[in-house]
């Protein structure tokens, strides 16, 4: 579990990222921080792994403040995926996942038989192993990324826009993927993003962030369609529009379910009929 | 053309090997002084400039020293320094002033070096959980390590070429033949030592060249046999 107490962040040139921020991310869920860019989102991110030290406040992991953690202990306990890989350019593409493990001390053998194994886990070819993240294509790098954030299995996973720079087709096979991954490994993943769409498809809990990180909506994806707290959320997740907004159809073989331009997305199914 | 004819002559004649100025003597003396002040000058220059670029912090204290120090004439601050430290610490006088003409160079090359490093690498790195001496071990010097070799190469051309006024306090090198020869107005000899330093800065140039070149980390090289190989790789995969 980790948790946000009337965090602030103020930054030297005074700017006002986060302010008075509280919120619990349950353990074993995916979190998902949405808002436009400048909301703060990613700045709450870093508070995680001390990557940005609050002004005031206290961000506890499992009961236990950060702040009293040493950053690079802490940090190399918490899987960091970010926007375009972040990799390593001279490091292979083994070598830049057995980094975390080799940081806390593994054998380099122990290290590249463990990040050979985590690539068939993020659905890369064995051969891949040797190359270089300038040889591999966007989608590729960003599941290398991926797979440096689980190589040492940390419960918490914190993911920086992780898809933000890839192609729709690329993001969706990396969201399903993502999607996969955590039903099976079972992280508490902390997701930053400015895509409804990508919030509501990953989150367990979404969090709707305005500026200064202020808190405008929190819950299931469910909840916040089924009960937009305010005209701001309708707006931004745009329940009045497009693909969310549906309606019934009647056709020959039975109801389907428009948009707002009328095109057909899918047909009705009635459970007990 | 016959005054280059003469030169060669000069350079050739079996004379040139033999006393106290013989060409390969100065030649070995004009490579110690300049290994000697390049390697004090990245002594200094280098932890500084790296510091600098890890940090952030001085740079506009470096990059005016700099700017300051190629400013400063080097033949004008050895003849400063010989009069200062004395007769009896001539070599010393030479030394410093080859150092200090190094500095900026070598300086430049460190921190640019550095700095030039993407930073998002540089923050997934520390995000990882390296220690600043990690990041800056594993990933900011071997990515900056061109730039740094970059600097070496000019700093140690300068030195080679200006080595060539220490034969003026008596120190031989590759420029006694060229101070010595002016007032006996023996310009086969002038000529001759000063090919002598133009081959000496070719050779030395591509060696560091060759150096630069390997100093680039494998996966940021754009070879065109390594995209090859990849797409080799990737057709038969």
């Amino acid at each position: 579990m980790i948790e946000f107490r009337s965090v602030t962040k103020q930054f030297p040139d005074g700017t006002v990222a986060v302010e008075d921020f509280s919120l619990v991310l349950p353990s074993h869920r995916t979190t998902v921080f949405v808002g436009s860019s400048g909301c703060g989102k990613t700045t709450l991110l870093r508070m995680v792994n001390r990557m940005v030290e609050p002004t005031s406040g206290d961000v506890e992991i499992d009961g236990e403040s950060v702040l009293d953690k040493d950053p690079v202990e802490l940090r190399r306990g918490i899987g960091y995926v970010m926007q375009n890989s972040g990799l390593m350019p001279h490091f292979t593409v083994v070598h830049n996942i057995a980094t975390v493990l080799r940081l806390i001390g593994r054998s380099k053998r122990e290290a590249h038989e463990r990040a050979r194994s985590l690539l068939e886990v993020v659905g890369l070819e064995p051969d891949l192993a040797d190359r270089y993240p300038s040889q591999l294509s966007g989608g590729q790098q960003q599941r290398v990324g991926v797979a440096r954030g689980l190589a040492a299995d940390p419960n918490i996973l914190l993911m920086d826009e992780p898809f933000g720079a890839v192609d729709p087709i690329v993001r969706s096979e990396l969201q399903q993927e993502l999607i996969r991954l955590q039903t099976e490994l079972d992280k508490t993943v902390v997701f930053v993003t400015h895509d409804i769409d990508e919030a509501f498809l990953l989150g367990d809990q979404v969090v709707i962030l305005d500026k200064a990180a202020r808190i405008v909506q929190v819950g299931s994806p469910s909840e916040i369609i089924e009960n937009p707290a305010d005209d701001f959320v309708a707006a931004f997740i745009g329940v009045d529009r497009g693909r969310r907004a549906l309606r019934i159809k009647e056709t020959a073989r039975g109801r389907v379910l428009v948009d707002s331009e009328g095109r057909t997305q899918g047909s009705l199914v009635e459970d007990g009929v | 053309m016959n005054l280059f004819a003469d030169a060669i002559a000069w350079l050739l004649s079996p004379e040139r090997l033999d006393g106290a100025y013989a060409l390969p003597t100065l030649l070995g003396q004009h490579l110690l002084y300049t290994l000697i002040a390049v390697l004090i000058s990245a002594a200094v220059a280098v932890p500084a400039g790296w510091l600098i670029g890890h940090t952030g912090r001085g740079r506009e204290v470096a990059v005016a020293i700099s700017g300051a120090a190629r400013a400063v004439p080097s033949f004008g601050l050895m003849v400063l320094l010989v009069l200062l430290l004395g007769v009896l610490r001539i070599p010393e006088a030479a030394v410093l002033t080859f150092v200090l003409l190094a500095i900026p160079s070598l300086l430049a090359g460190a921190y640019t070096g550095v700095e030039a490093v993407d930073r998002r690498v540089v923050d997934a790195a520390r995000a990882m959980g390296m220690t600043e001496w990690q990041i800056f071990r594993k990933v900011e010097m071997p990515l900056g390590l061109p730039l740094l070799v970059g600097g070496l190469r000019s700093a140690t051309l300068q030195v080679i070429a200006t080595v060539t006024i220490a034969a003026y306090v008596n120190l031989g090198g590759l420029g006694w033949p060229i101070i010595q020869g002016i007032p006996l107005r023996r310009f086969d000899q002038v000529l001759g030592g000063a090919i002598l330093v133009a081959l000496l800065a070719l050779a030395v140039d591509l060696l560091l060249a060759l150096a630069q070149r390997a100093a680039v980390p494998t996966g940021v090289r754009s070879h065109p046999a390594a995209s090859r190989d990849a797409r080799a790789a990737t057709a038969s995969a």
